[in-house]
């Protein structure tokens, strides 16, 4: 094998501006606690970082094989940075097949760590590698710093009292030791996890931490590397208290506080499905808030539960993704037929019908806009990060009590399950919503509306006010109604009710001229990477604007007079164009340019930068 | 409400506005009339009473008691119900349901609930037909039911809506018959008066599509040989005369004189017996079992859930945003 001599390699200490490293194992290798943890340390030393975990939807797909193969992608940076990194500029292959897998993702020339100790014949075989890679130059152009993580783990645990198959699971903390050595990141973050994470097995704290640590010598006794790197603390991010948030994360906690900014109980009805089950898992934890979660039988209980919640005067919640979005839609036409506040968070995975339960797409949008029968509008909303995750669910609990309608929250796998740093909201600074319930029957109609086209919340328990209601067309007293007025009627308070939302959200900013040839206009969790696309293409020298919809449906007010002044408008989205047919279908007098990729796998930067350069080329 | 406001209310009070839209001679009328009445007799505060139903024509019912309502959607009311009880424990809920609201398109749910055993109360009108789909075979129609959607016979067995119950461990089971009124009072009552969810299978008519099915069971001239009323604490005896009795055997019921008859008792440890007793009806010679099948105590599910917040907020204190928020590894720039 080659190996090819890195600039300044000699150097005992090379800053970078940014390093983008990709730990691949098997799922059993806890490819992912290391990738958590490098992310939390570099969060509190200071870097901004982006994360892309990606692994099997098999909890242990069998042992050694390429469909087992679970990675953790990291970029950390010194500077302001918006995605996880097209290119790792280091690969840390725990077995062949994890190497095989993410090779060819690689940087040119750049470094892959490889666990030798697992490239015997038989590792081979189950990666189904004919001939083994470190000798066959599958690895020619590639820095190789071959290392027997299995052997060095045994011999550092010598001593310890662990059968040899727990020593072994210790290995993915002596392969951190190494990268923390490498790119000089302390040790002690992960040492009072490792602490509190097994406080009851105090044997495994002691052997875990004498791996890392052991790791760590072996980059400096060893002298594997040439010298070290560091990413020093980026100046960059606006002063504030961080920590470091993944994206359902932050919209439990963005429920617990919309449901309080409510004056409401919030009341989770669910049923676990990948990627939203965290959320569940979340709120479970936090009933000392006073928070009321129910794992029902399915995905329709669990919405008719959270429906049933709202009706007796709690803010009803339902989590899931597509295949419980596909369930919940009857349910959906009840609340909003019967008008109560709801809030539905679909977490979207790639689909169609099971699809990919662990990979990213953003094809649920037409469900969430139109998917229901009847005419059945509800507002919906997308998360587009992490960091704005906590807020948007806040104003998803908003326009639900205040319009009193279902309202739908897209999130997706990148965002679920990527983190970064969260510059912590002023909590004093959170404008409440406080519900006031309807208590005087003077006059009182089930059905009469306020100014927002919102119908009066009356609880039951309430005297003097009974009612009966439910998904029956009703009048404005409430009864049933097959008259042919009322009909239309109704389904135009619905449906203005819905569009009237629009009056209550911001004008997404434009970044960059307000006008030009290209505006590029995306949704949910593409926002880093076409926020680093265009900031490339302008380091190119193309002009080009961008402009990103949290609020979908309704459309925030003043689309089309900022459209109007571009020629062209691009809209990247990981589907086959939904958002390019809503926008088509209601401002038909612009020029939608659909760009689309569903390959379970967000845009690469790259990508968009020449699809941009593409576009305005003609 | 006041004591003094419960007392004075009568059946008219629970009468709602809407006019009743179900046929004439519909079995769920007498049913309606018995609920009413039970609440004004019982002192239910209307305010503070919920029925909740699914789809089909005893899903209506919602709509005729003046009560709070919720008619929801097909086989859901269980799930409903959930939410409605466990965000607010202080309200007596009521779900009203049919044999395919329950047992076809709902019975997961159905399942469920007797299983977490909410504090409800579960009204199942059974008259073994699809009435609002206009008269197809439902799941509890017997072998051979020749309907639009069976021209040849239906193929499926039934359900026993009381077996299912039990074997969902439901707490509180019973079966009554609509034309009843007396009957279906005292069973109305030991179910409100149950703490968990109490279960009701009522044998209802369908004057249009399975008219008088239950006929050869409940007609005044056979009614007293071909049903057995189960009365807590009492023998199980049957007869115009009261001279038959039921008694267990290793190998489970056998018809006895009214000396060996057994005294009931709903609340065994164990399920068998009135298990037993649920199957008696599949033998045309022996009676259809009435009245109060199970009756035990068990953990409630909408107490627990409201418990452990409760709990939960004694042990670490009522939480705050901030708390939440500017919880784990926090750190500060500039």
């Amino acid at each position: 094998m080659t190996k090819i001599e890195t600039p300044g390699a000699d150097l005992p200490l090379q800053q970078l501006e940014r390093v983008v490293i990709r730990f691949a194992g098997d799922s059993g290798d806890g490819m992912q606690i290391t990738g958590n943890q490098f992310t939390q340390t570099s969060a509190l030393f200071g870097n901004d970082l982006a994360t892309l975990p990606d692994f099997p939807a098999e909890i242990r797909a069998p042992a050694g094989t390429r469909p087992g193969v679970s990675g953790f992608q990291l970029q950390f940076s010194s500077k302001d940075i918006h995605t996880p990194g097209d290119e790792p500029d280091i690969l840390v292959a725990m077995n062949p097949a994890a190497l095989v897998v993410n090779l060819g993702d690689l940087k040119a020339g750049g470094t892959v760590v490889v666990n030798t100790g697992a490239f015997k014949a038989n590792d081979l075989k189950k990666a189904k590698l004919d001939k083994n890679p470190l000798e066959d130059g599958t690895l020619d152009g590639y820095r190789v710093i071959p290392v027997d993580i299995n052997a060095r783990v045994l011999d550092a645990l010598v001593d310890s009292p662990l059968k040899t198959k727990e020593k072994s699971r210790c290995k993915n903390f002596y392969t951190l030791g190494l990268m923390y050595w490498l790119y000089s990141r302390p040790l002690e973050p992960t040492i009072t996890w490792l602490h509190e994470k097994f406080k009851k097995r105090p044997e495994l704290v002691e052997a875990n931490v004498i791996a890392l640590k052991a790791g760590f010598n072996a980059g400096d006794i060893r002298e594997l590397f040439q010298g070290q790197y560091e990413v020093p603390k980026t100046d960059e991010l606006p002063a504030g208290t961080y920590r470091n948030m993944m994206g359902n994360d932050a919209i439990a906690m963005g429920l617990v506080a919309g449901a309080k900014m409510a004056g409401l109980t919030p009341v989770l009805g669910s049923y676990p499905i990948t990627p939203a089950s965290t959320i569940l898992e979340s709120l479970a934890s936090y009933k000392h808030f006073g928070v009321i979660t129910m794992q029902m039988e399915d995905e329709i209980a669990a919405i008719c539960a959270a429906i049933g919640a709202s009706f007796s005067g709690s803010l009803g919640i339902t989590s899931t993704s597509g295949p419980g979005m596909a369930l919940k839609t009857e349910a959906m036409g009840l609340a909003i037929s019967a008008e109560y506040p709801l809030v539905i968070i679909n977490i979207q995975r790639a689909g169609p019908s099971t699809g990919m339960p662990t990979k990213v797409e953003q094809s649920d949008l037409l469900q969430a806009v139109f998917g229901r029968n009847g005419d059945a509008p509800v507002p919906v909303i997308s998360c587009s990060r992490p960091s704005d995750a906590f807020q948007l669910t806040i104003d998803a609990c908003r326009i639900a009590v205040q319009y009193m309608t279902p309202v739908i929250l897209l999130s997706d796998n990148f965002i679920a399950n990527g983190a970064e740093p969260w510059c912590l909201p002023d909590i004093e600074s959170l404008k409440p919503f406080p519900v006031v319930f309807k208590t005087d029957p003077e006059g009182h109609q089930t059905f009469a509306r306020n100014e927002k086209g919102a119908r009066a919340w009356v609880k039951p328990g309430t005297p003097k006010m009974e009612f009966r209601i439910g998904g029956l067309e009703k009048d404005v007293e409430g009864n049933v109604s097959y008259d042919a007025a009322n009909h239309q009627a109704m389904t135009n308070y619905r449906h203005n009710k819905v569009a009237a939302v629009a009056e209550s959200i911001p004008t997404p900013e434009l970044d960059g001229p307000d006008s030009g040839d290209l505006l590029i206009l995306g949704w949910g969790s593409t926002v880093g990477i076409l926020t680093q696309a265009v900031e490339t293409s302008r380091e190119n020298g193309v002009s080009v604007s961008r402009m990103h919809l949290t609020h979908i449906w309704p459309f925030p007010k003043g689309l089309d007079e900022i459209f109007s002044k571009f020629k062209a408008i691009m809209v990247p989205e990981m589907n086959m164009g939904q958002l390019t047919r809503i926008l088509r279908g209601e401002m038909p007098q612009h020029n939608f340019i659909p760009f689309t990729k569903v390959t379970g796998q967000p845009f690469l930067t790259t990508e968009v930068v020449a699809k941009i350069k593409n576009v305005l080329e003609g | 409400m006041t004591d003094t406001a419960t007392t004075t209310l009568t059946k008219k009070d629970f009468v709602s506005d809407q006019e009743v839209r179900w046929c004439p001679g519909c079995g769920d009328y007498a049913i309606l009339a018995a609920m009413q009445k039970y609440m004004a007799d019982s002192g239910a505060d209307p305010a503070n009473t919920v029925f909740v139903s699914g789809i089909g024509c005893s899903s209506r019912f919602p709509y005729y008691m003046n009560t709070y309502g919720f008619h929801t959607i097909h086989g859901r009311a269980p799930a409903v119900a959930t939410g409605v009880k466990v965000a607010n424990p202080d309200l007596s809920v009521w779900i009203v349901t049919g044999d395919g609201d329950a047992l076809s398109i709902g019975g997961n749910h159905l399942a469920h609930i007797l299983r977490r055993n909410l504090n409800v109360n579960i009204l199942l009108f059974n008259n073994e037909i699809y009435g609002l789909t206009k008269g197809q075979y439902s799941p509890t129609s017997p072998v051979g039911t020749k309907k639009k959607s069976t021209p040849l016979g239906s193929v499926d067995r039934p359900f026993n809506p009381i077996a299912f119950a039990l074997g969902c461990n439901a707490t509180f089971v019973a079966r009554s018959v609509d034309t009843d009124a007396k009957h279906l009072t005292r069973i109305f009552a030991a179910a409100d008066a149950h703490q968990g969810t109490s279960f009701i299978e009522i044998l209802q008519n369908c004057v249009i599509f399975n008219k008088d099915f239950y006929n050869k069971v409940v007609d005044r001239s056979v009614r007293a040989d071909m049903t057995v009323d189960l009365v807590p604490g009492e023998k199980i005896v049957y007869g115009a005369d009261k001279d038959k009795g039921l008694r267990f055997t290793a190998s489970g019921l056998d018809t006895c004189g009214v000396d060996d008859a057994e005294v009931w008792d709903p609340s065994t440890a164990t399920v068998s017996q009135a298990f037993a007793i649920s199957q008696l009806d599949t033998d045309p010679d022996t009676p259809k079992p009435l009245g109060i099948f199970r009756a035990v105590d068990a953990q409630i599910y909408d107490e627990s859930v409201r418990e452990q917040v409760e709990e939960a907020v004694s042990a670490k204190g009522e939480g705050k945003i901030e708390d939440l928020v500017y919880s784990g590894d926090c750190w500060t720039v500039g």
